[in-house]
Parts: C-alpha cells; structure tokens; sequence
C-alpha cells in the first residue's frame, strides 16, 4: 500500500469511530486487519487494550474512542484494527489502532484541505492535521504522530517517583 | 564498493590496536619479554602495512616511526623503558584518533602527531638514521638499493618475471647475472634458468646468449622499480613482468593458481594438452615433460612460482587468527530472530500434533522439536563473547586513572574466559566503567593512608566473572574503604528516602544509593562528564533483566554483584493462565508449584502466607496485583519461586507446562509497565506476557511496606 506522493493530490483512508468519520494520510498505514483477539496488559490507562500477533511481531492495539473521549470500541463485524506506524523520537513504532469500520482511500487534493478549527470538534486540535472535503461533508484528517506522541503515551505517569527501589 | 575495504581495515585496525595495548601494558611488567616485543611488533608492523595498501597514509607514516624504533628494541639494540611504553601507549591512542577521523569524527591533532614523532625519534641512537623508504623484506636485503622515491606500498608482492635477453647482448658487455642479482636485491627471487635452447657443445657459440630465465619476485617494490633493473636491455631483451600475488588481498582463493593454469597463462601449454594430461594418474610435471609438451625448465619455473606464493600465503596467514569467520552483527541478529520464528512455529507444530492423535505426525513432530531446540542453543552460543576483552580494557582505565589520583591501584581479573552475549558485553562496558572507576576514586585510598591503617600501600580491585545457573555473575571486588553506612543512611532520611524509624538490614540500606540523584555528592574531577551517575547503572543492568547487589565493610572493603540472564532471546518458561489470559515466567526461577484451596486462604485470615512442607511461604495473588476480573477458582495454583534467595509464591490459575519463550519487545508503549518484562506469541498464535518476577516482588514488598506504615503497624 505504500503510495508516492504525487506532486498534486494526497491520499487517506478513512474509517468510522461511533458515526464520526476520521482519516488518516495513506504514507502511515502499514496494512488493515480483521479483529482479533486482543491480549490485555495489567495496569495500563483503558485507552490502550492491549497487544495483538501480527506475523511473530507483538504490536499494541489503542483505542482511539477512548483516547477521544468516547465510549469503548464494541466488537462487531465490521470492526477492524488499523496497523500504523508512528514517528516517535527519531524512531518509528508499530501501533493498531481500533475502528469501527474502515471505509475507502479517498484522494483529496491539498486545495480541499482547510486548518483545523480551534473548536468545535471535541478533539484537542494539535490532534488534527486538517480537515478535508469529502462531497458536502468535511473529514478530520488525524495527525497520528501526535496522538501518540512521546507524553500521550507515558503509561504510568507517576510510577518514577515511586519506584526507588526496595 | 570503495567503502567496504576501508572498513573492513578499520576493523581489523581497531582489533590490532586493543592487541597492541594488552601487549604493551604486558611488556611494562615484563620489559625483557621477546614474546610480547615481537606481539608489538606484529601489531604495528601489521597495521602499517595493511594501512599503507589501504591508502591510510598517515597512519602507515605514523606507525612507521614506531615501528622504527621498535626494529631496535627487537634486535635488542635498545631497551624497553617505561617512558617508551607510555610513549607507545599514547601513540596507539594517537593512532587510534586517526583511525576515527578517517570514519568522520573528530578531526586528528597534528601538532600531537608531530609532537609523538620528535619524542620517538629521540630514542633513536645518534648514527642511525630513519630510512626514508623501507625495505619490509624478512630475508634481509643487503645494502639496499639506491631507491631514488621511496616506496610507498610495503606489501609484499608478487611478481612473474620473464626475461629473455637477446642473444648478442653480451656484445654490449651486459652480464645477465648482474641483472639478476639487482633483482635479488629487490626482494626474494627465485630464479630458474631456462636452458633447453643452449645448443650442443660442439655447436655451442660462447659468445651469444641462450639462455632465458624465469623468476619469481618476492618485493615490496612496485613493477617500475623491477623495470628499471632492465632500463639498459629492454630494447634488446624479451621482458614480461606480471604481478600474480598482490600481498594478500586475494588470500582468499585456496592456492595461488594450479601449475596448468600457470603454464598455459604464460603460454607454454596448450589448454587442450593440459585437460588430456590432467585425465591420466601422474604428477603433472612430469607427465608434460615426458610427454615433452613442455620443457621440464619451463615446468620447474611454474612450480617455483606456485611455491613461492603459497609461501607467502602461509606466512601472512599463520600471522592471522585462528580459523575462524568475521560476520557482520547484523546478520547474527537475523539468524537469531528466524531460530525464534523457528521455536514458535514448531511449538505450534508440536501442539498441533499433540491434538491429532496422529503416530507418524507425532514423531516428526518430535523429531523437529529435538533439532530446533539443539539449533536454538548453538545459534545463541553464537553470539557469545568471553568476557576477557573487557576486562583488558579496563587495566588501561586502572592503570590510567589511578596514576592520575596518585593512587597505587592493581586490576586482578578472573573468568576471563566467560563467555556472554555480545550485546551484553557491550552494554555491561558503560556500567561496569563507572562502578570501576567508583572504586578507585571513592573506594581506595591514598596509598597513605592504606599504610597508616595497616593495609599494603597497593589496593586491588578484583574483577571476577563466573556462571552460575543460566545467569553470569560479574564480581567487583574492592579493598578499600567500603561504604559508610551512617552517612548513606542520613543521606537518604534527608532525601526523605527512608524514615528515621526504618531500620533496613545492610544490603536493602545499600540499594539505595541507586536512586536518582543520590550519587551526586563528591564528583571525580576527571570523570569525562557524561552524567553517569549509579543510578544510569542501576538502568542498565535492569534493562538486562539483571540485578546488582552491593556488600561492604567500613574500612575493609567493597563487593558489588551484577547478575545478568545468559541469553537475551529465547528462555525456558513455565506457562500459566489466569481467567483466559496466558502469562509465562522463566523456569530457572520456579521451584515447585502446590495447590491453594478456597479453605486454605480462608484459614490464613487474610495473611498472604502458604504452608510448605515446614516453611511459611508469602505469596502473591496476580488476579490482584494484574487487576483481572472474575472470581477466584476454588482451587489455585502457587508457583514457587526463589528471587534473591528469598521464596515467594505467585498464586495463578493453571499451571499449563514447560514453553519455549521467544521474547517479544513490548515496545516503549509499555516500557513502565510493573511486571511485565516482554511477551511472546504462543503455539496458537495468540500473545502471552512474560512476568518480570522479581520487579513484581520487589513491587509488592515496597506496596506492604507503604501499607504498614500507613496503617501504624510496625
């Protein structure tokens, strides 16, 4: 699925949380899988699910409903997990990400895409890369690197000072 | 392309640099020792050979000065000082600077190159002077050849030479066996005289020319310098010289070429003669001489050049290692993770097998499981490393540092040869370095002082390193002064660490110092400011999945004990379940597992304590520790495991069996995570968690302890 950039359009793939269609640019999708079952990892924030097989690689599974204030991912047939990978501190890491329904690689042109609105969208809008016109409707296009930025992610925030050793 | 011989100098350089130091600082206890002044020698002699044929020109120009200097003291014309094996020591280091400029770093001080010239010059005795040019030659050559340039390449090389004067040569008043003794002068010749069109005697013309020869030139000369011995006669001679040895950069081709080859290359044989001889039983030689498809002078040259150049293979070889094979770490890394992709398909295998009912499918089944488990262990041998580099290393750090101090310090080591994976080995280097150094600054002390409180003036750091189950236990031994408990302890009630009513037995007091921050009260001043601090060490040992204790005496001494796991990828594991998810945790830790009934907890009261045998036994309840839904079975299990000599029960589920773990990163997103050190993908394809056992022990001691305090109890 690795696609070029051409000079004149970007392509994204759009998929569904709860009603809500976000998007992501096509340069950070890896693959898309079915739903499978997902291991939990003891005390960690709800938003991360867990870790999933992906061909002998152990790759976490983050659901973006929470992340995103909304209630959990239920399991359905149309459920999927996207594969992405993520800018992180110079490194890039593998994540899935949960939706509901994935839909279509749609290209839209950069003159489609306007700024994020600073209200309005109940994300925060360093979240958003733009929003991008699909027919009459506008899609929230997520800059993934930072929703999962190095502080999104910090698991157990206050476990440095506790840890001191016994 | 062009890169690949640079580093592969490189390498080899840098390997020949750490040999050259272990050897000098062997020679500065043992200055009269001829073994390791010729193990210097070699070193140098090598680097600036393979320095110059790689086109680094400093640093062949540089170690020839050394080299120089050394030539002397290997002919015992001048002794080993301890002011020469500094200057040595500081020149490999200048040497080694060079070497890292020429990868892109740091740029190389010229000035201190000039600087280490003058002082090695010095020790040169007035007469002799420095051979602008050099003659590398170990059969000695005579005079030496009024070299107009000097020689840039000083590998030995090969060179087939054939030289067939015209027959009235002798009328200019050459004499040909003047020339060829300008050759032998060159370097190591082997001539033969190819004599066959000498007519018979009573035809015989003493005046004119008929012989030719053949020879094999052994020479750190290049082809110029050859054809200027025939400058006078090339007009009138018959002159072919071919390189056919270049000095070792195709050693890797088994002999330099088969004698037909030879033959039918210089074109006294016919290819097709040769495939028909080949085909009968006798040496070859002969059969062409006999068969008279070439004259048996013209054989003997052949022969004389393929001894010749094997010869010169041998030597150059029986300098080199071992039989043994370079192989780039990254391919290592990738035979590893297929061995591991390898383990988890054929647990899948076996399990599949296990539910077929199948007799044939079983025993292939077992069969593959025998060879995996025999290919696993040999493939993490592989990357196994004995543990002696480093410690070499460090006696320069000793040496070094406690010169600096003004302190008499001796590095003893043990368990040289014990061997652990090479990226441990690596990332052990840092923690190891400043636990050292630790010692020496803090630990002993003033050779003044030692001797006031008894002690011998010199203090010894003990470097020690041994197997012991599947871990490798590296021991740093010190016999100074030893940590002062009373001043830790205030330290640590002032960093609200402990309280004053704690009372921790000793070697719970010491880890303390691990925390952040806690070592940063005296500084060496000559620590090269990298922020290392105990607690960076206390880091990286945890990120082998190792631990590190620390004993001590005031006033006798330091022990400080790092255990590191023996292999990084693939573990022996126990596999547990509790309420549908699947965890495993390294079998070296699990003693035995006992059954725990709903009655038994009951009659505990609420102490977390099982009865084994004649022992009161903690454990842990995962279900609470992992937050897992669901209620409690009736009857659990309790896996025992010993952590720190200390038993504690971790109460699970199931207790399914024995599984090869190959270990998963769980990736940064996980990395803070209580418990869990990694994961792995099971027979069927679904993820486990490995438990990190002792992080979960030490996390619930320290949980118990908060809660005692809290609720008042002592």
């Amino acid at each position: 699925m690795a696609v070029e950039e051409t000079t004149e359009t970007h392509q994204y793939l759009t998929f569904k949380l709860d009603e809500e269609v976000f998007s992501l640019t096509i340069t950070k999708v890896r693959e898309v899988l079915d739903y499978t079952e997902i291991t939990r990892v003891p005390k960690t924030p709800d938003f991360m699910r867990g870790v999933i097989n992906v061909r002998g690689g152990v790759v976490p599974v983050v659901d973006l409903r929470v992340k995103f204030g909304m209630p959990p991912t239920p399991r359905t047939v149309n459920t999927c997990i996207i594969i992405v990978e993520v800018a992180m501190d110079e490194d890039t890491t593998v994540l899935g990400v949960l939706a509901d329904q994935v839909e279509e690689v749609l290209e839209i042109a950069p003159q489609s895409i306007e700024a994020a609105p600073r209200i309005g969208t109940r994300l925060r809008t360093d979240f958003i890369q733009g929003m991008g016109k699909r027919d009459e409707e506008f899609i929230i296009i997520l800059d993934i690197d930072k929703v999962f930025s190095g502080e999104e992610l910090s698991v157990v925030q206050g476990a440095e000072e506790e840890t001191v050793g016994a | 392309m062009s890169e690949q011989p640079n580093d592969a100098f490189r390498e080899e350089a840098y390997e020949l640099l750490t040999e050259l130091e272990t050897a000098l600082l062997m020679l500065e206890e043992c200055p009269d020792d001829m073994e390791l002044i010729s193990r210097v020698f070699r070193a140098m002699h090598t680097i600036k050979g393979s320095g110059a044929m790689f086109g680094f020109d400093e640093i062949s120009a540089f170690t020839h000065e050394i080299e120089t200097v050394f030539d002397l003291v290997r002919n015992g014309e001048i002794a080993v000082t301890k002011e020469m094996v500094d200057l040595c020591l500081l020149a490999r280091d200048q040497i080694k600077a060079m070497l890292d400029a020429s990868a892109g770093e740091a740029r190389v001080d010229e000035t201190r190159t000039e600087h280490l010239v003058q002082a090695f010059r010095e020790f040169l005795p007035e007469n002799k002077e420095c051979p602008a040019q050099e003659q590398v030659s170990q059969e000695g050559v005579d005079g030496g050849q009024a070299q107009h340039e000097p020689a840039r390449k000083s590998a030995l090389k090969t060179y087939r030479i054939h030289f067939k004067p015209a027959s009235d040569i002798f009328a200019n008043g050459t004499n040909p066996l003047n020339l060829l003794r300008e050759l032998s002068d060159l370097g190591e010749a082997r001539v033969v005289a190819q004599v066959e069109e000498i007519a018979s005697l009573e035809n015989l013309d003493p005046e004119s020319c008929q012989v030719h020869w053949d020879i094999i030139l052994t020479t750190a000369e290049d082809k110029d310098a050859i054809r200027d011995v025939f400058i006078f006669v090339e007009d009138d001679s018959e002159i072919r010289i071919e390189m056919i040895d270049d000095g070792g950069y195709f050693d890797d081709e088994e002999s330099h070429k088969l004698l037909g080859e030879i033959l039918v290359e210089r074109g006294d044989l016919r290819p097709e003669d040769l495939e028909r001889v080949l085909s009968s039983r006798k040496r070859l030689g002969d059969l062409l001489v006999e068969q008279q498809l070439v004259q048996p002078g013209k054989v003997e040259a052949a022969v004389a050049e393929q001894q010749a150049v094997d010869r010169q293979r041998q030597t150059r070889q029986g300098q080199e290692a071992v039989s043994s094979i370079r192989v780039p770490a990254d391919r290592l890394d990738k035979l590893v993770d297929l061995v591991g992709e390898l383990v988890t398909v054929q647990s899948r295998l076996s399990q599949t097998a296990a539910g077929r009912e199948d007799a044939l499918l079983t025993s292939v089944a077992e069969e593959v499981e025998r060879l995996t488990e025999e290919l696993r262990d040999i493939t993490l041998n592989v990357r196994m490393l004995p543990i002696g580099s480093t410690f070499s290393k460090f006696k320069r750090l000793v040496r070094d540092l406690s010169r600096e101090l003004g302190k008499e310090i001796e590095l003893e080591t043990s368990g040289a040869d014990t061997e652990l994976d090479k990226t441990v080995i690596e990332k052990l280097n840092d923690p190891l370095v400043h636990i050292i150094r630790n010692s020496i600054d803090h630990g002993i002390e003033m050779p003044e002082v030692r001797q006031v409180a008894g002690k011998p003036r010199e203090g010894t750091v003990h470097l020690a390193a041994v197997h012991s189950g599947d871990s490798v236990i590296i021991e740093i031994r010190d016999d100074g002064k030893g940590l002062d408990r009373d001043a830790i302890r205030a330290k640590a009630i002032e960093r609200g660490l402990l309280s004053e009513a704690d009372d921790l037995p000793d070697s719970d007091l010491f880890q303390l110092i691990f925390a952040a921050g806690f070592s940063t009260a005296q500084n060496v001043t000559s620590v090269s400011g990298r922020g290392v601090g105990m607690d960076v060490v206390k880091r990286a040992i945890d990120a082998l999945r190792g631990s590190i204790q620390i004993q001590s005496e005031k006033g006798r001494g330091t022990v400080i004990r790092v255990k590191i796991p023996l292999t990084l990828a693939i573990i022996e594991s126990l596999l547990v379940k509790i309420e549908g998810d699947h965890y495993v945790l390294p079998l070296a830790l699990v003693e035995e597992c006992i059954e725990l009934t709903r009655q038994e907890v009951a009659d505990a009261h609420g102490r977390d304590l099982v009865r084994v045998r004649d022992q009161l036994v903690p454990y842990l309840p995962l279900r609470g520790w992992f937050a897992i839904e669901g209620e409690r079975p009736d009857i659990e299990q309790v896996v025992i495991t010993k952590v720190n000599g200390h038993r504690v029960g971790l109460v699970v589920d199931h207790v399914i069996g024995e599984h090869q773990t190959v270990i998963k990163s769980l990736g940064r997103m996980y990395r803070d995570v209580e418990g869990i050190s990694g994961a792995t993908i099971l027979g069927d394809g679904t993820v486990a968690l490995i438990m990190d056992v002792p992080h979960l022990v030490q996390g619930a001691e320290l949980a118990e302890r908060n809660a005692t305090h809290a609720a008042g109890v002592c």
